[in-house]
């Protein structure tokens, strides 16, 4: 699963310190966040576990994780500024600390967060070198790593779903890297999270979004 | 066909064979592996450069003091001290590696090479280097892709983690690149190149990762000074042709199976060695958040 290395992970990356897993994982993890959003939440509720709870701030991930929703990159040096930004901005934060979540990864994010009416909550985790897993989302198990195009669907559990968008996909000449399919119950509401290959084209999202089975699509481009 | 990378042995012989400078195998596995074109990675390095370079500028000039109150403005006393014990070179190399070092610190813009905690290693060395002996920009890009191609070789068969193998992954690694990339700016041969990688690897062998309170600040910042002072010592043992008598990919195996024996205490757990002493404790008391909940788990 783990692709070779290359230069730029030798010579990089360009980030704001001081730690990959601390500060630009957490940058990224927001970023997710942020894009499903659609911009930046008006209230967010930031939960840092384990090895995360007691060095959140000693490793800045506090000041990350507000820039990562206020749609920083990784390299933007506002982050340091961040507090100040989201309040200058009307953005309500608060921490929370959870020393032992075991069944959470050692480096894990939960963050609950709200704009306008919508909701939404995403767990992700820090696996070191500012890589990220996106663990789950909105209860769903999810595990995509945002490196590359993803598609969230969330549509009814009905037979032939799957084979259905797979071969959707598949006509717009796109290649699926991994994908999680989980259910809240049988016949309920079944959540899709499908890594490309390549880019999407937009008409392909237009057309499984007007079917009546399927509720909602978020396309996430990959976060660098 | 271009070298896979899985030996320095390897590399050696290939570039030998085709008669090729040593970093353009680095520049071929790029353009495999990652589909990326020659002129994408040229200005890829020089991005990373012109970051470095800025970083140092940054730590040297602006005010450096971390929240733990450790990090405190130490790249600009050294850099200001009229006492060099060895050289105004030597004096500010040292500051430069603190300076950038430091701004990672303080959560300033870093270029990580090869880990976050190991950034002011390269920065120092190769601004001072390029300084000194008057290289051309390109030159310095040339040696920033033989120091890629001594890190994917370790990362292949050692570790460049401070988790994984201690601190020698992290600094020692960056001081490998470093002396890797300062023989091949001057002119050195390869076996010259590789020699300087082995020795300094040599010097850094066993080093634990042990930050205290868990920050990437004490000992982290003045081991990257000493890494890269470490990185020109060897730099000009091995022009000197002198051998490092172990071969480097052996001096790499060797760092693999140190890493691997570590205690887990001295893998950036903060549980020994600095971290675990009276005043490191009593600094993460001070600075670690205490208001944290127990789950009560069944």
């Amino acid at each position: 699963m783990n692709q070779k290395s290359g230069i730029f992970d030798m010579i990089g990356p360009i980030m704001i310190g001081p730690s990959s897993s601390h500060t630009a994982g957490v940058v990224k993890i927001a970023n997710v966040a942020y894009k499903i959003l659609g911009g930046q939440p008006d209230e967010a509720v930031i939960t840092f576990y384990n090895s995360f709870a007691r060095t959140y701030e000693g490793h800045g991930s506090d000041k990350a994780v507000l820039g990562g929703l206020l749609g920083f990159a990784t390299d933007d040096e506002r982050i340091r500024n961040s507090p100040q930004i989201a309040q200058e901005q009307g953005m309500k934060y608060t921490y929370k600390a959870v020393g032992n979540a075991s069944t959470l990864h050692p480096n894990t994010i939960k963050l609950e967060l709200t704009k306008n009416n919508k909701r939404i909550e995403i767990i992700g985790e820090s696996r070191g070198g500012g890589l990220i897993n996106i663990a789950s989302y909105n209860g769903f198990r999810a595990d995509f790593t945002a490196q590359l195009p993803t598609l969230i669907i969330e549509a009814l559990d009905i037979k032939g779903s799957i084979a259905f968008i797979a071969q959707v996909l598949a006509q717009d000449d796109c290649n699926i890297a991994t994908m999680n399919v989980s259910r809240k119950a049988k016949h309920d509401i079944a959540c899709h999270f499908i890594e490309m290959d390549t880019a999407l084209e937009n008409i392909t999202i237009q057309y499984l979004l007007h079917l009546k089975w399927i509720h909602n699509i978020i396309y996430l481009t990959p976060i660098t | 066909m271009s070298v896979l990378f899985d030996n320095f042995r390897a590399w050696q012989q290939y570039c030998e064979q085709h008669n090729l400078p040593l970093y353009v195998p680095v520049l071929e596995y790029e353009r495999e592996q990652k589909g990326n074109s020659e002129e994408f990675v040229w200005q890829g390095l020089a991005r990373a450069y012109q970051v470095m370079k800025e970083a140092v500028q940054t730590g040297l000039t602006q005010d450096m003091r971390s929240r733990s109150g450790m990090i405190n403005n130490g790249a600009k006393k050294v850099f200001h001290h009229p006492l060099n014990v060895l050289s105004q070179e030597f004096k500010e190399m040292i500051s430069s590696a603190l300076a950038a070092k430091e701004v990672n610190s303080c959560m300033g813009r870093i270029v990580a090479a090869p880990t976050a905690g190991a950034s002011g290693i390269l920065p120092g060395i190769l601004t001072n280097l390029q300084k000194i002996h008057r290289l051309s920009d390109r030159k310095i890009l040339e040696g920033l892709l033989v120091a890629a191609g001594i890190a994917l070789i370790i990362e292949q068969n050692a570790s460049l983690a401070g988790a994984v193998g201690g601190c020698q992954a992290e600094t020692g690694s960056a001081a490998a690149m470093g002396a890797g990339a300062i023989v091949y700016c001057l002119g050195g041969s390869i076996t010259q190149v590789f020699n300087a990688v082995a020795i300094t690897i040599q010097c850094m062998l066993g080093l634990v990762c042990d930050p205290v309170a868990g920050l990437v600040e004490v000992p982290c910042v003045v081991r990257n000074a000493s890494a890269a002072a470490i990185a020109y010592s060897s730099a000009q043992i091995a022009l000197a042709d002198v051998s490092s008598v172990i071969p480097v990919d052996e001096c790499v195996q060797a760092m693999g199976e140190i890493g691997q024996s570590m205690e887990t205490r001295y893998k950036e757990t903060a549980l020994g060695g600095l971290a675990a002493t009276p005043t490191g404790q009593q600094i993460a008391q001070k600075v670690l958040i205490q208001d944290i909940e127990i789950l009560n788990e069944e």
